[in-house]
């Protein structure tokens, strides 16, 4: 199950979205991975997600693997749709 | 001694020199590795179990934004990669916990830290701090607690960590000196949130200072002080009372009117660029912003923004201020501030060229999706529409035609907009102060734009040093064209406002309540002292001293006449 979104929010994924995401990406029993320029990075890591340091435009893959891996997708990938509900 | 003042106040005090030395640590052999994973997960539950504690402290004292750090801690401690990498290094190359440990995050450290980011910079702080506190319980090290403190300190550390802010016991602590760090580092921000004088970034300051020593600092200007003798200490007293008097009295001062005592009230309005200046807005009691400049929405990026992306800065700063007045400038680009995706050619005088009003009236969609996002955001609070460089009559009929097609395109989608805003300009060209009489006519208000009357008056470049003497506020003439601009506008009834460095000066503010200036827009900062200094001021008596400037020939003379008036 994979999906490729583009991130939406000003901040990019820093701070509070960072952590929102990686939160939301470890409720899920599946392997979840984000691929981004190449490189593939753990979604449970924050020290991966921050490292990739994303910004707004850039255009990221999901990738989950298990038996919750479409629910984790969709929920990943609506957190970004939603500009991770910032103001 | 010089650092960079972090966190405003004087204190005085003894010294406490935390000695953080940092921990050695050392590959050794290992019994197996199955006991040495075990003994590093224990660690990490252990730093755990101590890190929700840290946070429950932080939540009690200091509230939920800054208790958010020791979340974000407590998601590195259980960050699968960082845990996982470390086993299977303790397991693949038989290494004791510790050094395999430190190992990773060093690495980790070491990516953040050359990220060309302020903010990422930080999180390698972050994990140096967590990465501490699990070697030393890995090490059986005691972890400094600065929980217990028997006396008042001025704290000496190589840096502080968020820890050691959260748990330390604020009661005991007079100040902060750190050898590394900035404005925008944990220690700077934690101590400005807590209230604490700090000056950071001393370098060496750790190997300067013995426990005990009596120190004395100044977190506004940086300057710190080792054993200084009797007569600097009584000097830093004094220095400490008048600064917490004075910060108590224009505490005393939000809510209160910007009102003369004889009943003259003026509105005391802040300038910003972002969203994110809103803050210091509510936090010096702005009336209203008396310029929200839009040029930094279009700048550092590679092509205009959207009409949605504007829409957004708008509305937040109208919104979080709601029913206060918002002036919103259109785009004031050109000049010094340059827009590379414009391409626009290089010219001799940028600052008389193709800029601002005259970019928006050629480029007109520019001009009409900044006016429809402008529009879009009126309703979720109090918008006022103003023109930048109108020099003529027949540029600022053009706009506001301009302005009213945009409003019908609106009517016919059925956008929402509010009716009653109000739509004026910028008075910073001398044509336009001179037809003033004239433009008021067609316009809800007038803001005068002092940098740029100034260098246009006085035909002085203000960016060029030899002739930096020649540009001065207090020049006569540029008096005279504001005292008519002011005149003029009240002829025709509207409000005329300022919204230049002048309008802060608080050695200009009694001339322009004297003038009869309406609003006064400044940085945040300045308008608690400006609201202090109006409120002292007679309106009877400031008519009289402008009246008087205005007599005058020379700058000189009027800046001693005032000097003598008020010193």
């Amino acid at each position: 199950m994979e999906k490729t979104v583009k991130i939406l929010n000003e901040t990019g994924l820093h701070a509070r979205p960072a952590t929102l995401f990686v939160k939301t990406a470890s409720q899920f029993a599946s392997d979840v991975n984000i691929e981004f320029n190449g490189a593939v990075s753990n979604a449970k890591s924050i020290m991966n997600i921050l490292s990739l340091g994303l910004k707004k435009g850039d255009e990221i893959k999901i990738v989950a693997e298990g038996e919750d891996a479409k629910e984790a997708v969709e929920a990943l990938v609506n957190l970004i749709n939603s500009k991770f509900e910032e103001k | 001694m010089k650092g960079t003042g972090a966190s405003p106040g004087i204190a005085l005090g003894k010294a406490l020199v935390i000695e953080n030395e940092p921990l050695v640590v050392e590959k050794k052999e290992i019994e197996s590795t199955e006991k040495e994973k075990s003994r590093f997960l224990e660690a990490l539950e252990k730093s755990k179990e101590q890190l929700k504690k840290v946070r429950e402290k932080a939540l009690k004292e200091m509230g939920q934004e800054k208790a958010a750090i020791f979340e974000a801690h407590l998601m590195i401690l259980e960050d699968p990669e960082l845990i996982q990498s470390t086993t299977k290094k303790i397991e693949d190359e038989g290494l004791n916990g510790e050094y395999a440990f430190k190992e990773i995050t060093t690495q980790f450290v070491s990516i953040f830290e050359a990220m060309d980011n302020e903010y990422m910079k930080e999180r390698a702080a972050d994990i140096r701090d967590v990465s501490d506190r699990v070697l030393r319980n890995l090490m059986d090290q005691p972890i400094i607690d600065l929980s217990i403190l028997d006396e008042e300190v001025i704290l000496i550390a190589h840096d502080l960590t968020p820890s050691d802010t959260a748990t330390m016991n604020k009661e005991k602590v007079l100040g902060f000196l750190t050898n590394i760090g900035g404005r925008t580092s944990h220690t700077a921000i934690m101590a400005r949130s807590l209230e604490i004088p700090a000056v950071v970034g001393l370098k060496d300051i750790t190997e300067k200072v013995n426990t005990s020593d009596f120190i004395v600092l100044n977190g506004e200007t940086g300057e710190v002080m080792i054993n200084p003798d009797e007569e600097e200490i009584q000097k830093y007293k004094t220095m400490k009372e008048k600064y917490e008097h004075e910060k108590k009295e224009l505490e005393s001062l939000k809510d209160q009117p910007s009102i003369t005592p004889d009943g003259r009230k003026v509105e005391l309005a802040g300038n910003i660029g972002t969203p994110k200046d809103i803050d210091g807005l509510l936090k010096n009691d702005a009336e209203g912003v008396g310029l929200y400049r839009t040029e930094f929405i279009y700048m550092d990026r590679d092509s205009m923004p959207t009409e949605d992306e504007q829409f957004e800065a708008y509305k937040e700063v109208l919104e979080s201020l709601n029913p206060k007045p918002i002036v919103i400038r259109t785009l004031d680009i050109g000049g010094d501030k340059e827009l590379p995706y414009l391409h626009i050619d290089k010219e001799m005088n940028p600052f008389l060229g193709y800029r601002a009003i005259r970019l928006c009236l050629k480029e007109q969609e520019i001009f009409k999706t900044q006016l429809r996002a402008l529009l879009r955001a009126s309703i979720y609070g109090k918008l006022k529409i103003m023109f930048p460089m109108i020099s003529s009559l027949e540029e600022l009929l053009e706009a506001k035609k301009i302005l009213n097609e945009v409003k019908k395109d609106l009517d016919k989608e059925g956008i929402e907009y509010s009716k009653d805003i109000e739509v004026g300009m910028m008075i910073e060209v001398p044509s336009a102060a001179i037809i003033s009489d004239i433009l008021a006519k067609h316009v809800d208000f007038f803001s005068i734009g002092t940098n740029d009357l100034i260098q246009y008056t006085t035909a002085v470049d203000r960016m060029n040093e030899k002739i930096h003497y020649l540009y001065n506020p207090f020049n006569p003439a540029v008096l005279r064209l504001i005292k008519m601009v002011i005149d003029n506008g009240h002829k025709e009834g509207i409000w005329v406002g300022m919204c230049g460095e002048m309008a802060g000066d608080k050695r200009m503010i009694p001339i322009l309540l004297g003038m009869g200036l309406d609003e006064f827009s400044m940085s945040p900062i300045s308008i608690l002292p400006a609201r202090k200094l109006i409120r002292s001021l007679k309106h009877e008596d400031m008519k009289k001293v402008a009246e008087n400037v205005l007599s005058m020939g020379s700058a000189e003379e009027i800046e001693s006449y005032l000097e003598e008036i008020f010193d």
